[in-house]
Parts: structure tokens; C-alpha cells; sequence
């Protein structure tokens, strides 16, 4: 009977004997860290970096305007016509080190308002939702050198979500409140598992992340319990000592829900600055615990699409188009905004009534994994996100030392 | 045994009790007809919980509380702690009454149908008062409509109070309505009131499904159709009127004139145009394609086989969608009887079975969702009006396989009795217990073990 131990050294056996072959970037792709963080429900992006400066902001937006920057409930400057809001503090001091920016104005190509189908665009990597059933990460995995077969990403969940699924190997994990079953059952279960592939698959990765989060301080026993902002915190925590370790993954996913705010979204404070104030904290935790590999690291924030630019009839937002994308980490070029912005004139909204989109949220993947992970043009044209011609990639969105 | 029982009884009801099999042997598919008008009476563990209406007046004493509290510059927390706890007992007394009633009942095809329309018209409880209200509303607006017509069932979920609520119709308005006038007299917002989440969802997941042919336009029209669909007893003065919790038709709230929804132009004036529009959804062929797809995929496999749906198709456009006779098409179909167990059971699926297999009643609300939540399916909690996916993609992670193995390991030790692993297998699955995990139960070095091994394995995990 193997000891989980040995079930262990078994299956890590084979990755930990492949040499990597780093390229000639000063940061090796070995040492680089992703982390996604999907933010699922139409995040509204001008609640979340406003153009306080355009003009037709404070009119259009009407209640949910924030007051400018150096006002009472104002937002936080980035410059003159972009702030964030004011709930995100230690993500606006990540601006001030440059370790931030916003991506704004922008949108999957995907452009009917389903949650659903938007999350599918959003995750699949092309332009119709249900045309692939793997995810763009996933068919990035298999370009990335890096230092684990079966643990190169991982998803902080207890199934992953399409973007991580598909025909390389991730795995998920989440914190338990009970207690393991014996090493002797857990064997048994192996046998028991070994002509089903199905059950054998799952059972082999998750023993490999159990053996990883059972090497944290602290354990992964954490308990999983407390309202949403505590439950994000721990994630984004253990998120982090994942990407840490030194047999661990180096991309992880996570997901937030809960941003669909159809009524009452308040505006300086409300039910919307709470998400965004959890959210902040969650962040501000993860690049916490990371320490030193933060300075690898890159953090993408987005969103299926965004809302309405005027109020609604019950003080909230509808589904809209164009929102904005966050990237943070010690390996962003930031302290800024990037935008083609359209402006908020009528003739300048989308259909009317929402924000035009001016650049596709694929540009923001296609460049992360091109200058971060250092993923080939080829690679990312043809394979990863295949008929995307027109999704350029941005400039330097990584900083290169 | 033949097979097929086993089928009837893990794949079509919610898995085996102890005589179970033994009891339907030979006479299955009668045993599944006899349950498609549900139970002779009610449970009444089910009948003995509060109404919506009880509910709400409750909830709404705690809330004013809460605000007279605010207004005179009190501390708020210990009200708000008790409008936690109100709504939270609501919430727990009624999970624990759907699975004590789901373990134990007789007519589990039956309970296995609410359960998958309840899905299907979902509400979720990470939205306040949702928790107060969802067990009331799977009771109200899904249990006594599975008898008859899908327009029926359509009807009662959309003037449910948990739904208006949960997809903020209540105080959706329309602009010309008499009090959008009087609003837009005093504000100068150019679309007053008006929201449309509740039709997007009608016709994005109730009716039509997404690619059922309706576009934005059709959206904004049958929001228009439904303002003034409310609830009576709500706090603002124009929502106070009308029996607390009970569905309400405000016409002051309602855009008057007609609506033009998928090319056809509804001239009723009030309450009837939306009613009317419902009807003519209900009976739509995308919306029988939608329905018989997600049947299909429930009941029978993750890719719907495709003469299985044609054939519920046809059979709800003959019946003008008679779910009784769509039920018996389902469970008398070919299609449906494929010998492979090829479903992966849901976290609730796979509670449930457990349950019903040892022969456990829950009796702890705390346990029970504390069970279910960390499998990841809290009850009546699927985060979106989508409601629980229904496929091994999304609920097959090796993360979720590895919490079913701690579960199974925590209920065998808590079963505690000297239970008989073996004997649990056969009356749990039958001939669909196959060889090689007969051989690892009876090599287990301990019964609770052998329990741990039975629930965690491939047979027990699919239906």
C-alpha cells in the first residue's frame, strides 16, 4: 500500500527531473506567477475607475456619480481624466508605485448582454460562446515552459472554470473544514479509482495539491466559513502561498461574483463600495503574502462586460458593454490608464446607452502571455485565441527588468 | 434484479432506501407513472411551515425595527443581528424539512421533478430576503403545478414573490405609467423606472433559452408588459397595498398602451397583456426545445440525446406542454434506459443518495447545510437565476472529488452503527454494483471504512 507520501514522490517524480529552459529575459519565465481573478456578473468599469474628467460624466451618470478627485467621497486620481474608486485604496497606492493600471474601454468581442454566454466569450477565447469547450488559459498551458507537468495551474475552486479546462492537466483546491480520510483509505480509493479515468484523473491531482497546501504554514485546514470579503481574503491568501511554493503552480484562477447590481449600487458608499472595498483587501492580502515572488507577478482583473452608463429605474445599472480591466503586480508597467477612450457623447455610447468598446479584452491577455509568460506570436495567433487578427497586442503592458 | 429497477430508482428517483429496490423489482415503470401527480397529500412536515405571506410579515417587523432603530440614531447591530437570525432559522427550517422529506419520501421521481424545476425557475439566497423565501417558493409556486400545464407553472413562478423580488421587479416602472409621469415631472433621468432583468431571464431562462429568437427589443417590450407585476406589503408607500407577500398588480406602476414581442402586438390593457405574453412563450417550440434539452440533460446524460429531445419536443407542442405527459415521455423513452450510468451525481444528488442509502433522516439544519455547503451546493444557492449547472464538467474538479471522499469518510464514521458494507451495497445499487468495488468493500479493514469506500466509488458516484 503506498503512503500518501510515496504517492506523492510518485507522481511529482517525473516533473521534478525535467530541466527548465529559461529565455534571455532578465525575469525567467520560471520565476514568472498569473494570477486571473474573474470577476463574474458585469462589473460596472466606470464605477470602478471613473472618468470623472469627461465632460459628460457627472450628468449622465447622474446618482451613481462620484465626486471628483479632492472631494468628499471623490475618487482617487490617476490623472486628469481617470480615477479609481475611492473604496480601493491599497490598489490605488499600487498606482502611485507604478505596480498598477487600468485597461479601459474595453470588451470581449462578445456583444449581446448574457451573463452566461458573455463568461463563455470571456473564458473560451474566441467570439461565440459555446464554440470551444476548453479555455484560452488552459490552451496557454501548454506553452509555457515551466517546472511541473501537473501543476502548472491551478484553480481556487472545487471544479475549474472553462478558462483552465481543456486538454492540459490543472488542478483546483479549495479549503476543507473536515477532516482527511486515512492515508490507508485514500490508497484504497486509488485502486479503487485506477480503471476509471474519469475518477483516476482527479483523484492523482487532487492528491498533488493536498500534498502542497499540507506543506503551508498553518496548513490548509483553514477554515473556509465567514461572509464573501472574509472567504475572498483567505482564497486570495492561500492563492498566494500556492504560487509561492516551490513545486506549485505558477498561474492560478478565482473567481468573484456577486457584481450584477441591477438595484441600489450606490455610488461613494453602498452595496457596490463594499464589493469594491473586499475586493481591495483581498488583493492587498494576496500581494501580501506573496513577499518577494510579487515582484514576478501579474494580476488580471476582469469581467464579462460592463453596464449601462445612466441609472436604471431602481438606482442601479443594466447590462452594458465596454468596462475596464485591472492588471497589478510587481511586474506591471503601471501608474496609468490605457485607453482609446471614446468619451460619453451620445453619439459616442454604445447603442445609445452604454460605453463604446475601443479595445478587445483579448489584446489584454494575448500581451500578458506574450511579455510575461513569453509566449510566441504563433502560439498566441493560431492556437491559443485562433481567429483574433484584429486583437493587436497593446504596448508595454510588463515592465522588461 | 434486473437493471432496470436499479435504473428507475437511482437515475430516474433520488437513489435506494434499504427495500427500495426490492419493493419496485418487476414493476418499474409503474412505479414511476403512479408518482407523476406527486404524493396523495402533501408531507406534512412540508405543509407545517410558514407561507410567504407569515414569512413576510415577520421579515418586515424585524426590518422595521431595524429602520426605527437607524432613525433614532441607535445602534443598529443587535437589530440587525436579529434580522440575520430570523431570516437565517426561516432559511434553515425549510432546507431541513426538503431533504428530511427527500430521504425519506416514497415518491422520490416525484421530488426529483421539483427539485430539477425549482432549478430551472432559480432563485438564489445570496440575495436578501431570498433566504427567507426560496423554501416557501419551491412549496408554493413549484410543488402543486407539476400536475398540469407548463403556462400554469410559468404563471405561479412569475407572480411569486421570491422571483419578483430576486429579479427586482417590484418597483420596475414604466415611463408613461402614472407614476413614471409623476417622477419624470420632478427628475429630468430620461428612462424612469423601468427594469428588465425579470424579462431578460423569462426569456433567456425560462422560456425561449438564448438562442430561442428574441432580441433586445423584445426584452425591453415585455418589461414593459410586466411593471406593475409586485408584491403587497412592501415599505414604500406605493408598494404598500395588497396582502403581504402575496403577488400584487399595480396599475399606476404599469406602461399603458401596447407591446410587440416576438412580431406579435398585445393590445390587453393591465395584468392580462403580460399574462397574455406568458402564455404565448409557454407554448413556443423554442422554449419546448429549451425545456426538453435540460430535461434530457438531467435526467438521462450530459449530451442530451438528440432523439430524446426530439421526442419531448413533440410531445409538449401535441400537448400544448402537459409536463405530466413530458415526464411519462421522458421516463418511457428508449433513450432514457441506456444501461451505462453515465450521469455524475451533483453534490445534492449524491447527498441525498447517501442519505436514502443508510437510511438516515437529517435532523440538524446545521449539519445538513453545513454538508451541502461544503460540497459546494448550499441549498437553494446557485449564485445566478441559471441555477445549478448539470454536467461533470462543472462539478467534476479533483478538488470536489476530494471533499466527496472526506464527506463519505465523515458520514460513514457518523453513521456509526454496525452497518454492513456489503449488504449497503446491494440494496443501495444492486446489479449496478460492480465487481471490483464489491472486492475493495470486502477487503476494507474496517466497516466504516468499507461505508467510506461504497459512497466514494465510481458506481455509487454516477446514476
Amino acid at each position: 500500500m503506498l503512503s500518501r507520501r510515496e504517492l506523492i514522490a510518485q507522481l511529482t517524480a517525473v516533473t521534478v527531473s525535467a530541466p527548465l529552459c529559461p529565455l534571455a529575459f532578465a525575469r525567467t519565465e520560471a520565476d514568472a506567477r498569473m494570477m486571473v481573478v474573474i470577476l463574474r456578473g458585469a462589473v460596472d468599469g466606470l464605477a470602478l475607475a471613473p472618468p470623472y474628467g469627461d465632460g459628460r460624466y457627472a450628468s449622465l451618470r447622474g446618482a451613481l456619480a462620484l465626486a471628483t478627485p479632492g472631494e468628499e467621497g471623490g475618487a482617487r486620481k490617476i490623472d486628469g481624466l481617470f480615477g479609481l474608486h475611492p473604496a480601493l485604496t491599497a490598489t490605488h497606492k499600487l498606482f502611485e508605485k507604478r505596480q498598477a493600471l487600468v485597461v479601459h474601454a474595453v470588451a470581449s468581442p462578445y456583444r449581446k448582454r448574457s451573463h452566461f454566454d458573455a463568461q463563455d466569450v470571456l473564458e473560451n477565447g474566441v467570439a461565440t460562446a459555446g464554440e470551444r469547450r476548453d479555455g484560452w488559459l488552459n490552451r496557454a498551458l501548454g506553452f509555457v515552459g515551466g517546472n511541473a507537468d501537473n501543476g502548472a495551474a491551478l484553480a481556487m475552486a472545487q471544479t475549474a472554470p472553462l478558462i483552465l479546462r481543456g486538454a492540459n492537466p490543472a488542478t483546483t483546491w479549495a479549503p476543507s473544514k473536515l477532516p482527511d480520510a486515512s492515508d490507508n483509505t485514500l490508497a484504497r480509493l486509488e485502486q479503487l479509482y485506477e480503471d476509471d479515468p474519469f475518477f483516476a484523473e482527479r483523484f492523482a491531482q487532487a492528491m498533488a495539491a493536498q500534498s502542497i497546501a499540507d506543506g503551508m504554514d498553518g496548513a490548509g485546514k483553514r477554515r473556509r466559513s465567514g461572509n464573501q470579503a472574509q472567504v475572498l481574503r483567505s482564497t486570495m491568501e492561500h492563492a498566494a502561498r500556492f504560487l509561492r511554493a516551490k513545486d506549485g503552480p505558477r498561474i492560478a484562477v478565482t473567481e468573484v461574483s456577486g457584481w450584477d447590481t441591477h438595484a441600489n449600487q450606490g455610488a461613494a458608499s453602498g452595496s457596490l463600495a463594499r464589493k469594491f472595498a473586499a475586493l481591495d483587501a483581498g488583493l492587498d492580502a494576496f500581494a501580501g503574502e506573496l513577499g518577494g515572488v510579487w515582484r514576478h507577478t501579474v494580476v488580471v482583473v476582469v469581467t464579462e462586460f460592463g453596464r449601462t452608463v445612466r441609472v436604471n429605474g431602481t438606482a442601479g445599472t443594466d447590462h452594458g458593454t465596454a468596462s475596464a480591466a485591472l492588471l497589478l503586480g510587481g511586474a506591471v508597467n503601471g501608474g496609468r490608464v490605457v485607453a482609446d477612450w471614446p468619451g460619453l457623447n451620445e453619439s459616442a455610447l454604445y447603442q445609445g446607452r452604454d460605453l463604446q468598446p475601443t479595445i478587445d479584452l483579448r489584446s489584454v491577455f494575448k500581451t500578458v502571455l506574450s511579455q510575461h509568460l513569453g509566449i510566441g506570436d504563433a502560439a498566441l495567433e493560431h492556437q491559443i485565441f485562433p481567429n483574433s487578427a484584429e486583437a493587436k497586442l497593446l504596448g508595454e503592458l510588463i515592465r522588461t527588468a | 434484479m434486473k437493471l432496470a429497477t436499479c435504473i428507475a430508482v437511482n437515475r430516474f428517483g433520488l437513489g435506494a432506501r434499504p427495500n427500495e429496490l426490492a419493493a419496485v423489482a418487476g414493476r418499474h415503470e409503474a412505479w414511476l407513472l403512479d408518482q407523476l401527480q406527486g404524493p396523495s397529500a402533501p408531507a406534512a412536515s412540508l405543509t407545517a411551515l410558514p407561507s410567504t405571506t407569515q414569512i413576510w410579515i415577520e421579515v418586515e417587523a424585524v426590518r422595521d425595527m431595524r429602520r426605527a432603530a437607524k432613525k433614532a440614531g441607535k445602534p443598529a447591530s443587535s437589530v440587525a443581528r436579529k434580522y440575520g437570525a430570523t431570516v437565517r432559522q426561516i432559511y434553515l427550517s425549510h432546507a431541513l424539512a426538503r431533504y428530511a422529506n427527500a430521504a425519506t419520501t416514497a415518491v422520490p421521481f416525484h421530488e426529483r421533478l421539483v427539485h430539477f424545476w425549482t432549478n430551472h425557475f432559480a432563485v438564489s439566497v445570496d440575495k436578501q430576503p431570498l433566504p427567507a423565501l426560496a423554501g416557501a417558493y419551491e412549496n408554493e409556486a413549484i410543488r402543486p403545478h407539476l400536475g398540469g400545464r407548463f403556462a400554469d407553472l410559468l404563471r405561479a413562478v412569475e407572480q411569486h414573490a421570491a422571483m419578483l423580488v430576486y429579479l427586482d421587479n417590484l418597483q420596475s416602472v414604466g415611463p408613461n405609467s402614472q407614476l413614471g409621469r409623476r417622477r419624470q415631472r420632478r427628475a429630468a433621468t430620461r428612462r424612469v423606472g423601468l427594469n428588465e432583468n425579470l424579462a431578460r431571464e423569462i426569456l433567456e431562462l425560462h422560456t425561449l433559452g438564448v438562442d430561442g429568437g428574441y432580441t433586445q427589443t423584445d426584452v425591453t417590450q415585455l418589461a414593459m408588459a410586466l411593471t406593475g407585476w409586485s408584491v403587497g406589503g412592501g415599505r414604500p408607500k406605493v408598494l404598500r397595498s395588497g396582502t403581504p407577500g402575496q403577488f400584487t398588480y399595480r396599475d399606476a406602476l404599469h406602461e399603458p398602451g401596447p407591446v410587440t414581442v416576438l412580431g406579435r402586438k398585445y393590445t390587453q390593457s393591465g395584468l392580462k397583456q403580460g399574462e397574455a405574453i406568458l402564455d404565448e412563450l409557454a407554448t413556443h417550440r423554442s422554449t419546448a426545445r429549451h425545456l426538453a434539452t435540460k430535461l434530457a440533460r438531467h435526467f438521462v446524460s450530459d449530451q442530451p440525446p438528440a432523439q430524446l429531445v426530439d421526442e419531448l419536443v413533440a410531445v409538449f407542442m401535441e400537448t400544448g406542454g402537459d409536463l405530466p405527459s413530458v415526464h411519462e415521455a421522458l421516463v418511457t423513452s428508449n433513450a432514457s434506459w441506456s444501461q451505462d450510468a453515465t450521469k455524475y451525481k451533483s453534490p445534492h444528488d449524491f447527498v441525498l443518495s447517501a442519505m436514502r442509502a443508510i437510511d438516515h433522516t437529517p435532523d440538524d439544519p446545521r449539519r445538513l447545510f453545513a454538508s451541502l455547503d461544503s460540497l459546494g451546493q448550499a441549498p437553494w444557492r446557485p449564485g445566478s437565476p441559471a441555477g445549478w449547472p448539470d454536467t461533470a464538467l462543472e462539478w467534476g474538479g479533483a478538488d470536489a472529488l476530494y471533499k466527496r471522499i472526506e464527506w463519505a469518510n465523515a458520514a460513514a464514521n457518523f453513521a456509526g452503527r454496525r452497518l454492513d458494507p456489503l449488504a449497503l451495497g446491494d440494496t443501495a445499487l444492486g446489479p449496478a454494483l460492480g465487481a471490483r468495488t464489491r472486492t475493495a468493500i470486502a477487503r476494507a479493514e474496517s466497516t466504516t471504512q468499507g461505508v467510506t469506500l461504497l459512497l466514494a466509488s465510481p458506481d455509487f458516484q454516477r446514476r
